[in-house]
């Protein structure tokens, strides 16, 4: 991995692009030489709120709702991974089997919800417009069912340490199971038009692309490392809840470019939807918490497949009321630096896409600016450079007659 | 490999690095290691057995600072081991060598670390701030012991 | 009422910034713009600058690195600029307020009486923000002549 030369601040004109999600100087600044980008150099912190501080004033169980707020969209994945955290600490916790099974269909339906998300800005990203309403409107049914189970659409807060909060009522299985069996279909569709389309084809394939080699140096996590062939997947290598009790796939592909990334979400939809079925026919009765009284001395370790990777929690404990460390590592942080590998050598046109290939916080990829390798001068912007992909896309399409 | 592997080869390729072997269970492993052995030791995981670089973390003791290095064994599911090495650094002035020549993914936790704990990272490639706002104190550590920021920090813009 | 009052009744255009927020805001404000809920027949469109804008939706819980550009943002803004601070975090800061890394609260960063409207929830519901905006354009219209939701959004 090469390193970026510390490089003086630039003023920076900011300009929103079309969503305009943040006007903010730039995430990602690509240095450039004509249309290639020769470097790239990420600067994040601008969502930093100090969590693994706040996390040290908290009870055990407070921790869980500061947790869920880490992200909105993982908003289930992060918690799942710091209830097993506490729960390796204390040690030899029997967490119910009800408990584990509801955990599991939370966590496939937020993997779900997060995929339609990223398909929908995808196709924002590459002038598919109808991919982006198409993928959240069929997010809507997803996050009705949250709501029914839940009680609300994001932030569920149905996971504390020893089980869950809350139980599902049976009465409601079969029209979740009417609903998803819906999604199913219209899932069928829409694999079916990214996997058939010749100008997604010429548009995405090629581009991006992260070898199995540079997956493994840089710990590359999800989807972004199982499209390079590394079948990195914790809950099949490390399982938790009920995974080990059900019947799925770990989708890899073998090119790691962004085409592959893209296929690997689709189908990884199809899987969510199978373990959600699967949950629901085998729910076993019972209780649904442990009841977890106290947290010895000591430390734990606890993660989870988030839809963008591994969510990775450790805890220390000193036999008090909180912890009194808490270590949080989101997957985006693994994958974020692979956009050294991904984007260097790539052209401009093909930037939006590649950043958001790897699925960050969507809005990071809109803060991006473009430099002047030599002159150090700003050319352009993250709005210019969705407007150049979009342009891209329709060359592509007109060449292919479409 | 299976789990039972796992630590048997790690023990037999590290011999006596390893000080304070705690098999928590079958898929936790800590040890600690000397800090003018980390280096190896993390690279010999990394590059020689395999192992994924999960992240490292540090915090502030009593008495010390520790740094915990994870890593992931995954070779052969469901087998999967976490194991995990840590040092321990001097209170007033912890230091350490970056691991990063052997484990190219650590560079951004040590950049962290080093902003958020004031931990040093000898030979790091770019040890720029990555987290704290441009008018951050340099000398504030956020996540030491107590409240370090208090008196020290304005939190009004 | 002004020209500009005018215009805005017929086509509020928004821009949205977040000053370090979990992103569960921002993804329902976009979901606003989706089929269930739809904003734009309402006219209401997110524009790309701040200088195009005629209402500001602002969520996130000021932090540091981002909340000096919220207070650069308003300053660009034409006036009058209506704020809408969205969700419990843009409100009072929420379970960040101790935080080292979080600055004042949001209607502490813009001048006194910036905020217009405030919206809570975490987040809040798509037609929690749309009742937001259409509150915040009805205090823009005197009051004889209010700006009616439709009636389904109202009574949600």
């Amino acid at each position: 991995m090469s390193t970026t030369k510390p490089k003086k601040t630039e003023s920076i004109v900011p300009i929103g692009p079309f969503h305009p999600l943040q006007e903010e100087p730039e995430l990602f600044r690509l240095h450039v030489e004509g249309e290639t980008v020769v470097d790239v150099d990420v600067d994040i912190g601008w969502n930093h709120r100090g969590i693994e501080k706040l996390a040290e004033d908290r009870t055990w169980d407070q921790v869980t709702f500061l947790i869920e707020r880490i992200c909105g969209i993982c908003s289930t994945s992060h918690p799942i991974a710091y209830v097993q955290a506490v729960e390796d600490c204390v040690g030899g916790v029997e967490v119910p089997e009800r408990a584990l099974y509801i955990r599991t269909f939370i966590a496939e339906m937020e993997r779900l919800h997060s995929h339609l998300l990223w398909v929908g800005l995808a196709g924002h990203f590459l002038g598919y417009n109808t991919v982006f309403m198409w993928g959240w409107k069929y997010r809507e049914p997803v996050l009705d069912i949250f709501e029914e189970v839940t009680g609300n659409r994001n932030h569920y807060a149905m996971m504390k340490p020893g089980g869950v909060r809350r139980d599902m009522d049976e009465a409601m299985f079969p029209s979740i199971h009417q609903r998803l069996d819906e999604l199913w279909k219209k899932l069928e569709l829409l694999a079916g038009a990214v996997i058939d389309d010749p100008v997604l084809h010429a548009r995405l394939k090629g581009i991006g692309i992260l070898t199995k080699q540079d997956a493994i140096d840089y710990c590359a996590l999800g989807p972004t490392s199982r499209a390079s062939g590394v079948p990195s997947d914790i809950r099949r290598n490390h399982p938790y809840a009920a995974y080990d009790r059900l019947d799925w796939e770990v989708i890899t592909a073998k090119t790691g470019d962004v085409y592959d990334k893209a296929i690997v979400r689709v189908l990884e939809c199809f899987e969510s939807i199978k373990i959600c079925k699967q949950c629901l026919d085998n729910m076993p009765k019972g209780e649904i918490d442990a009841k977890i009284k106290e947290v010895p001395p000591g430390e734990g370790i606890g993660h989870a497949e988030a839809p963008r990777g591994e969510t990775f929690h450790y805890v220390r404990s000193d036999g008090t009321n909180s912890p009194i460390r808490h270590k949080v590592r989101a997957p985006t942080f693994m994958n974020l630096p692979t956009c050294k590998a991904t984007v260097v050598g790539e052209s401009i046109t093909d930037a939006t896409i590649i950043l958001a290939s790897i699925d960050p916080c969507y809005c990071c990829t809109e803060r991006v600016a473009v430099i002047d390798a030599d002159t150090e001068k700003t050319l352009m912007t993250g709005k210019d450079l969705v407007r150049l992909s979009q342009e891209k896309t329709r060359r592509i399409r007109k060449e292919l007659g479409q | 490999m299976n789990r039972e592997q796992v630590l048997e080869q790690v023990q037999n390729t590290l011999g006596d690095r390893i000080k304070n072997l705690f098999v928590k269970n079958p898929r936790r492993v800590y040890f600690d290691v000397d800090p003018g052995d980390v280096v190896e030791v993390t690279r010999i995981i990394h590059k020689d057995l395999g192992a994924r670089f999960c992240i490292a973390s540090g915090m502030e003791m009593e008495r010390d600072f520790e740094i915990l290095y994870h890593f992931g064994f995954e070779s052969e599911p469901p087998e999967g081991v976490l194991v995990s090495a840590r040092v321990h650094l001097d209170k007033d002035k912890p230091a350490v060598d970056s691991i990063t020549p052997g484990v190219p993914a650590a560079a951004w936790i040590e950049r962290e670390m080093h902003e958020l704990l004031g931990i040093e990272f000898r030979n790091h490639p770019d040890m720029r701030p990555l987290l704290l706002a441009e008018d951050w104190p340099a000398d504030v550590c956020p996540l030491r012991r107590g409240k370090p920021w208090e008196g020290k920090v304005d939190r009004r813009i | 009422m002004g020209v500009k009052v005018r215009a805005l009744m017929k086509s509020p255009w928004v821009f949205h910034v977040s000053a370090g927020s979990c992103n569960n805001c921002d993804i329902e404000i976009l979901d606003c713009l989706c089929p269930r809920f739809d904003i734009e027949r309402f006219g209401a469109i997110l524009v790309g600058s701040i200088r195009h804008a005629d209402a500001l939706l602002v969520t996130g819980a000021m932090n540091r690195k981002s909340a000096r550009r919220v207070r650069q943002l308003y300053e660009q803004a034409a006036k009058p600029c209506l704020v809408i601070a969205i969700g419990a975090c843009a409100l009072g800061q929420g379970i960040f307020r101790d935080s080292y890394s979080m600055v004042q609260p949001l209607d502490e960063v813009l001048p006194p009486g910036a905020v217009t409207v405030y919206v809570p929830g975490c987040p809040p519901r798509p037609e929690a923000m749309i009742m937001g905006v259409v509150k915040a354009l009805n205090q823009l219209v005197p009051a004889k002549q209010p700006v009616e939701a439709k009636k389904e959004q109202a009574d949600e």
